[in-house]
């Protein structure tokens, strides 16, 4: 009872000063800045992944559209720092300086009215939230007030983030087409590029994931988070005991879409550059997989899917990119069949039973109730 | 080097699998002691790449895997032949080239991601790789800030100069003008009808086609039409392209689409030996999916055919089959892969350096006489002076030259009046 | 555009263009049937589907080479054979999955959208690994080359008409097989509800496995067909798989009759639409205005009405 606060119980707790420790002080010490910058892309995932702990894991809701919310976070972010490297120096061997390169490749002559307001730092920060917020309202408020539900919502997420690539592919002359927005050099006039910048960007992040992921933790134990869960279960006994069940579906779809848009735009300011191939259904099925195999019911899982799986991705196509794709695919099954609450369960029912007993400060409780158990017959059916 | 690797993902299977690598060429390098003649390694060497007395590192970077993988394939084939031979030859200043090919993914970040996993792990001295324009793209950056040296093959939209990158095959001038002019006067054309994929490569080429058409030949573009990557059904516009029986089909399709295309055009009755279709992506890998039967008789415009003949192209073609086998086909960007590590190796000889700056600086003006095309020369703006050819497809897949330029073609990345 | 002219082009033009649309239908069809048997009966999302079609397709190329080798005095006629051949690989393969990872996840159908997914990504590297990476050019029987001249102006391509006959006769078996034979009245009390069709005496894990073997089988022949309009590469399964799921959600999960209404109405608008601008352009608004539709009528064209 000493260490068990109200906030996380023992084992999140632990989780979280190992989580803390972890890439605050042990990542950053140990790998040179190159590393510590991939890490920084991988986290950038992990953003996605807490979010859909959130919305898949709580409640039930599985988004297949995540890389549509992740890529509008990460355009807003790109418009803005695009317009910053296209200043008028930068570019004056265009026939139009001062917009950006592809405008000018595309024969489009003055800055189109939309991208105005990304010359502003303030107005694109609202424009990460609320441009991927409102959008995620838009389709939630279609979809769940008609009772839109399982597989039907994940097939038209799917469908929107084809959408959306097709779009951004097809508009080249204001969006840079296939190519993304590349060349991205500074924020405020501070070089975003050279190592130190990366450092400092990797803490930023950083902080930011642990903001999110307190928040994400506040959410789960407030009375929503309840009904989340209570909705997953038996969505028919919420409605009828008075509860707007939609609305509480459209809370955690944005909330989801919001946590993927500051990924997207930490992913544009780490890795200098945005592209339509997060956008689409593949990206997006990716980043499930990643929340699946950290375990879609654990906010910390959602984050150690990220790098496990993506530094898994790196190390085995740097020495066999044959068989990376046998790897991941074989891993998917694997988390499935196996192991439907992905590491933290595997952590939950097999190493935490025996630190229980390695430190016997206590007898292990039979369970804790239905937060973490309840999973292992499964996401619930339609 | 070691350090590198201990800092780097610490797996125990990766370090060794690492230092197998490394200390199996060595064991190559035992009987014969060929390498290790050449200047210090402090006098060539003085940035730092990974060059020691013996061996100088070159990184490969292509799609291995994903879609764009059915093409990349014969550009790391063509790459390592060059690479192979080199060696033989002795190698690069007295060093032999090693190798450490890195797997784009057929995803741009990852390329970007790879590019500099080269250049700041690996310290390789110079990268043959990328494909499509959005890989460039995304590693123009990483090789502008860690100064690196990249030797690009495709064909492409141009609008691009850097001292960090050799581009050796055409931009987009340079493949196409030439083509239409001469398509325009051998079929008498008058209209011309643009089908392409969505993306900046075959937007910028019919553009630059579409000036060109209006401005200099004054004749009609009567219409233009883009699909998504991958999109299989051209039934729509086969039906528009009967009802507006332009002169000349200009087609840049890649990929998939590229093999749906041909077929439903053949399969909608337009005949190729009578409808002239000029097209700009189709090389002998792509003939290899589509089917020589769907595409006989149209004509294709680039540098290179595998059916060129001269000397230099005989050995190239007779090598590559020995290498990768006897149904592999040479299309124009393999060729252009192959030029890659010749023109680097004439380069650093001719700067006695493999410094990336010093590289950049002697790249005008340097010379290959022995590629497959014939006799390339790189211009001050890192692109190659060449011919452009126009071949005619036939039933086996492979083109038939029927036009070549009496003259190497300037490389014009940035042409006035086409923008 | 329209009115430089005369009538009797328009007119032929138009006539091709409906074609054009039909051909598109029965390509939509001959994708989304299997599907609507996996999906729609069985509520398996089975984001392998696109494989399982590239499979027919290999199966296809591979009967190509062997008659050109070995048989070239029947080549005219090998693809009725690569076509069986493509349902039986395809459905074996079908059957192994169902049995080895499927049967696991009936309760869990989100889960076998990420395990399908996973096996999706084996199959195209095993593909890779096997046939390499480029794509592979199916050469077709003379026969089914060029169009069919109906009049002086109007043409139409042999393989379309090939296609639409295809599609017709395999809708037709699959429609008798669901809902005329006793088989198939197995199969549809399974969907509806799986302990009473047990309790009564139907094997309800067999039922399974064969209803998964014939969506995939359907799949493999649609994939066969498809060497003649498309390409055969590793990768270019995934180029199905969104369109494939569209139409047979638009048309209502459990209704065959829905799954071929749909992609009618997909396809007569995307044709109408590619026609009229640029194909890009076309395919999103196609989409979206599926997307709209099915946000006001998430049921589907042709909705079901059982209780759940």
């Amino acid at each position: 009872m000493i260490i068990n606060s109200r906030f996380f119980n023992r084992s999140e707790l632990i989780g979280f000063v190992a989580l803390a420790a972890l890439l605050f002080v042990i990542l950053p010490l140990s790998l040179d800045v190159f590393r510590l910058n991939l890490v920084a892309k991988y986290l950038t995932y992990a953003f996605v992944g807490i979010g859909l702990v959130l919305c898949w894991g709580y409640g039930g809701i599985l988004s297949l559209g995540q890389g549509v919310f992740f890529g509008l976070g990460g355009y807003c972010m790109a418009m803005f720092l695009k317009l910053e490297a296209s200043s008028p120096e930068n570019t004056k061997i265009q026939s139009t300086p001062g917009i950006p390169d592809f405008m000018d490749w595309n024969q489009i002559t003055s800055l189109p009215l939309f991208w105005q307001p990304f010359h502003s730092l303030t107005l694109t920060i609202l424009a990460i939230i609320l441009v991927p917020g409102l959008f995620a309202l838009i389709i939630g408020t279609a979809m769940f007030k008609r009772r839109v539900g399982g597989t039907y919502f994940a097939i038209i997420t799917q469908a929107v983030a084809a959408i959306l690539t097709i779009l951004i592919v097809g508009q080249q002359g204001y969006t840079g087409g296939i190519n993304g927005m590349t060349d991205l050099r500074t924020l405020k006039g501070w070089d975003i590029r050279p190592d130190h910048a990366k450092v400092i960007l990797y803490f930023f992040e950083v902080f930011l994931l642990f903001g999110c992921i307190l928040l994400a933790q506040f959410i789960r134990l407030t009375k929503l988070g309840r009904i989340l869960v209570a909705m997953r279960e038996q969505e028919d006994r919420v409605r009828f005991s008075g509860y707007s069940v939609a609305n509480f579906k459209i809370f955690a779809f944005c909330m989801a879409a919001i946590f993927a848009a500051i990924g997207g735009a930490m992913f544009a300011l780490n890795v200098g550059f945005m592209s339509p191939s997060f956008v689409g259904i593949v990206p997006s099925i990716e980043m499930v997989i990643y929340t699946a195999v950290g375990g879609r019911m654990s906010i910390f899982g959602a984050v150690w899917g990220s790098l496990l799986v993506n530094v898994a991705k790196t190390g085995l196509s740097e020495s066999f990119p044959q068989l990376w794709l046998f790897g991941l695919g074989g891993l998917f099954i694997a988390v499935v069949l196996a192991f439907p609450n992905g590491l933290s369960g595997i952590w939950a029912d097999y190493v935490q039973p025996r630190i229980d007993r390695l430190l016997a400060w206590r007898k292990p409780k039979p369970a804790k109730a239905w937060t973490d158990s309840s999973v292992a017959d499964g996401a619930p059916a339609e | 080097m070691s350090n590198e690797i201990k800092r780097g993902l610490q797996s125990p299977l990766r370090r060794k699998l690492l230092m197998g690598a490394a200390v199996l060429p060595a064991m190559a390098l035992l009987p014969r002691l060929a390498f290790g003649a050449g200047p210090p390694t402090a006098a060539v060497n003085t940035t730092g790449l990974a060059v020691t007395d013996t061996e100088v590192t070159v990184g490969i970077l292509h799609s291995a895997t994903g879609t764009m993988a059915i093409s990349e394939t014969g550009s790391i084939q063509a790459e390592k032949l060059a690479i192979e031979q080199i060696n033989a030859m002795g190698g690069v200043l007295g060093r032999k080239i090693k190798v450490i090919q890195e797997d784009g993914a057929s995803d741009w970040p990852t390329f970007a991601e790879k590019a500099k996993k080269l250049l700041v792990n690996d310290k390789v001295a110079s990268i043959m790789g990328c494909w499509t324009s959005a890989s460039r793209k995304a590693v123009l950056p990483v090789m502008e800030q860690y100064n690196g040296m990249l030797y690009y093959p495709t064909f492409y939209e141009g609008l691009e100069q850097s001292k960090n990158v050799i581009y050796t095959g055409q931009e987009a001038t340079q493949q196409i003008l030439a083509g239409i002019d001469w398509i325009t006067k051998e079929k008498n054309a008058k209209s011309f009808y643009f089908i392409g994929s969505d993306y900046i490569w075959p937007r910028t080429s019919n553009k630059i086609a579409r000036k060109h058409i209006e401005n200099f030949l004054k004749l009609k573009v009567v219409g233009e039409e883009y699909f998504p990557l991958g999109h299989t059904q051209f039934n729509s516009v086969i039906n528009k392209l009967k009802l507006t029986k332009p002169d000349v089909i200009f087609t840049d399709v890649v990929g998939g689409s590229n093999v749906a295309f041909y077929k439903q055009l053949k399969a909608a009755g337009i005949d190729l030996s009578k409808q002239t279709l000029l097209t700009i992506s189709v090389t002998e890998d792509e003939i290899d999916g589509i089917g020589g039967e769907n595409i006989a008789g149209a004509y294709a415009c680039m540098k290179y055919f595998q059916s060129l003949k001269n000397e230099n192209n005989e050995k190239f073609v007779t090598a590559f089959k020995k290498m990768w086998g006897d149904k592999t086909v040479i299309g124009d960007v393999t060729q252009a892969a192959y030029l890659g590590p010749w023109l680097w190796k004439a380069t650093v000889e001719k700067a006695g350096s493999f410094d990336v700056d010093k590289v950049a600086a002697a790249s005008p003006g340097i010379e290959f006489k022995g590629a497959p095309e014939g006799y390339v020369r790189i211009h001050e703006n890192h692109h190659l002076w060449s011919k452009t050819r126009v071949g005619k497809a036939k039933l086996d897949g492979q083109f038939d030259m029927v036009f070549e330029t009496a003259d190497l073609i300037q490389p014009d990345p940035f042409p006035k009046g086409y923008q | 555009m329209l009115g430089d002219y005369s009538i009797g082009d328009l007119g032929s033009i138009f006539v091709m263009q409906g074609f054009a649309g039909l051909i598109l239908f029965s390509v939509y069809v001959l994708m989304a049937l299997g599907l609507a048997i996996i999906f729609g009966q069985m509520g398996v999302i089975n984001m392998a589907h696109g494989e399982f079609m590239i499979l027919g397709a290999y199966v296809t190329w591979l009967t190509s080479s062997a008659f050109q080798h070995y048989l070239p005095a029947l080549f005219p006629g090998y693809f009725f054979l690569a076509m069986v051949l493509a349902f039986i690989a395809s459905g074996a393969l079908g059957m192994l999955v169902e049995w080895g990872l499927i049967r696991h996840l009936y309760k869990r159908p989100l889960d076998t959208l990420l395990a399908t997914w996973g096996l999706s990504l084996i199959l195209q590297q095993t593909y890779r690994s096997v046939f390499g990476a480029r794509e592979v050019g199916v050469e077709l029987p003379q026969w089914m080359l060029g169009s069919k001249q109906i009049t002086d102006t109007i043409e139409v391509p042999i393989n379309g008409i090939f296609v639409m006959c295809l599609t017709v006769l395999i809708t037709v078996a699959v429609a008798w097989i669901m809902y005329k034979s006793r088989w198939g009245r197995q199969v549809r009390a399974v969907v509806q509800n799986r302990i009473m069709a047990g309790a009564v005496g139907i094997n309800t894990e067999k039922v399974d496995r064969y209803t998964f073997g014939l969506g995939c089988g359907i799949a493999g022949v649609a994939g066969s067909a498809f060497t003649m309009i498309g390409s055969t590469g590793p990768t270019s399964g995934q180029l199905y798989i969104v369109d494939t799921f569209l139409v047979v959600v638009f048309g209502g999960a459990a209704s065959l009759l829905g799954t071929i209404a749909s992609a009618f109405s997909i396809s007569q608008t995307q044709s109408t639409l590619e026609f009229f601008m640029s194909g890009s352009m076309a395919k999103v608004l196609t989409l979206l205005a599926i997307v709209g539709i099915l946000m006001l009528r998430p049921q589907g064209l042709f909705a079901l009405k059982v209780r759940k």
